[in-house]
């Protein structure tokens, strides 16, 4: 259980540097040229949903095995 | 909404306050499997339990068609408590646990060759609502566009018109094509409607409501396996070309690219299954587990805090409610688009 849980701390880890990264850039790019906003903010929504995806294998992996 | 939300939490925390003294008072309480027991399917629907230990509990009725003896349909009273009903009972380990099993006449449960069930489950009556909740939504809207024809829009038209229209300009259009867009729309606003009611029944923690559909590996495998077979039915030519032989690929890299092309058409609809369960049923965990820090640590003081936290999740969770079920429909439309895109012209 210990150890699942550590993997699933692991896994948020690279999640939350992946998605604060997206976010930070995409801050950034909005800062920059505040009329492309919603298709900054579209590409965002669907790179956060790939990365969340793969954070999300490594928890259910953890569940499964916790 | 947030008021609305507001009540939820409390509701909950004294159903949870009604089971926690009926089994938590003399055993050690044991937080993760009442977790578990209430984010998984079930053939009860299960609403407190009495301080003298009866259960008060929504008996959903059972279907199973087993290959010696046929059909049967029967209530889940008469399983209920460990109980077995015409040779069958709910196995409660080992691998068939929470499933029904056959039991042979010595009382036990014979875990080979299980019988099929078609059961009414939690989930499945939880799908049921949802449908009535959107079949009574759409009539309504389409009763009064009848009505009244293409103008500014009133009452539920008010609601719903920019939702189908969002989907439709910032979801389905962009990333489908102006030209194809059409032919995928329903299937788009089904799935969108469909993930978002069930997300938002799923909040509410009193009886008709409060199954958790969209956190059921079963309920996202099928929606993924939807949006699988639509992309690979609509799929054009260069679609295929682009698996098969990319072009502009030197051809010794084909045996590796080929591999890693096929594996990528079933991980995206997987990944789709995933995150819409993962997300839901992690949703529902935490907010189960903020209510039973008050029986971890028995004591009436911690219950302000944990309800204010569960308030906190619960607005998180109305956010994630629409957010999965437009990622999902998004990316849909994405995998759609890339299938039924014209190759570009150099």
């Amino acid at each position: 259980m210990s150890l699942a849980a550590v993997g699933a701390g692991l896994a948020v880890i690279g999640a939350g540097i992946g998605i604060g990264r997206i976010g930070g850039s995409a801050m950034d790019a909005i800062a920059r040229q505040p009329e492309a906003y919603s298709k900054i903010q579209l590409a965002m929504i669907i790179s956060a949903a790939l990365i969340e995806g793969a954070a999300l294998f490594a928890i259910v992996v953890a569940m499964i095995k916790g | 909404m947030v008021l609305l939300a507001g009540t939820f939490p409390v509701r909950s925390a004294v159903i949870a306050e009604e089971e926690g003294k009926s089994h938590g008072t003399e055993e050690e309480f044991d937080a993760s499997s009442f977790i578990m027991e209430h984010v998984a399917d079930s053939h009860e629907w299960h609403i407190l339990t009495k301080k003298d230990g009866t259960h008060v509990a929504v008996y959903l009725p059972v279907i199973i068609y087993d290959r010696e003896s046929g059909l049967h349909l029967f209530s889940s009273r008469r399983l209920a408590h460990g109980q077995s009903y015409k040779g069958f009972a709910i196995a409660h380990e080992g691998k068939y646990a929470g499933k029904i099993v056959r039991v042979d006449g010595h009382g036990h449960h014979d875990g080979s060759k299980p019988p099929l069930d078609f059961s009414i489950t939690k989930a499945i009556f939880g799908m049921i609502v949802a449908a009535l909740i959107m079949l009574w939504l759409m009539l309504a809207l389409a009763r009064s566009y009848k009505k009244t024809g293409i103008s500014a829009p009133k009452g539920i038209q008010g609601v719903l018109e920019p939702v189908i229209l969002f989907i439709r300009d910032d979801v389905a259009i962009p990333n489908i094509g102006e030209n194809k867009y059409s032919r995928f729309m329903p299937y788009l606003l089904t799935v969108f409607f469909f993930i978002l009611i069930n997300n938002l029944l799923g909040l509410i923690p009193i009886f008709p409501f409060g199954a958790n559909v969209t956190g059921n590996v079963n309920v996202t495998f099928v929606l993924a396996l939807f949006t699988f077979l639509i992309t690979q039915f609509s799929a054009n030519k260069s679609h295929w070309r682009h698996v098969f032989a990319a072009p502009g690929v030197p051809f010794w890299l084909l045996p590796i690219m080929i591999p890693i092309e096929i594996i990528g058409l079933f991980s995206k609809p997987f990944a789709l299954m995933i995150r819409l369960f993962a997300n839901i049923t992690a949703g529902h965990i935490i907010v189960l587990s903020l209510v039973t820090l008050i029986f971890i640590f028995r004591s009436v003081a911690v219950a302000p805090v944990s309800i204010f936290f569960v308030l906190f999740m619960d607005c998180i969770e109305l956010l994630v409610a629409f957010l999965q079920a437009y990622v999902f429909t998004l990316l849909s439309a994405l995998f759609i688009g890339m299938a039924v895109a014209e190759p570009e012209h150099h």
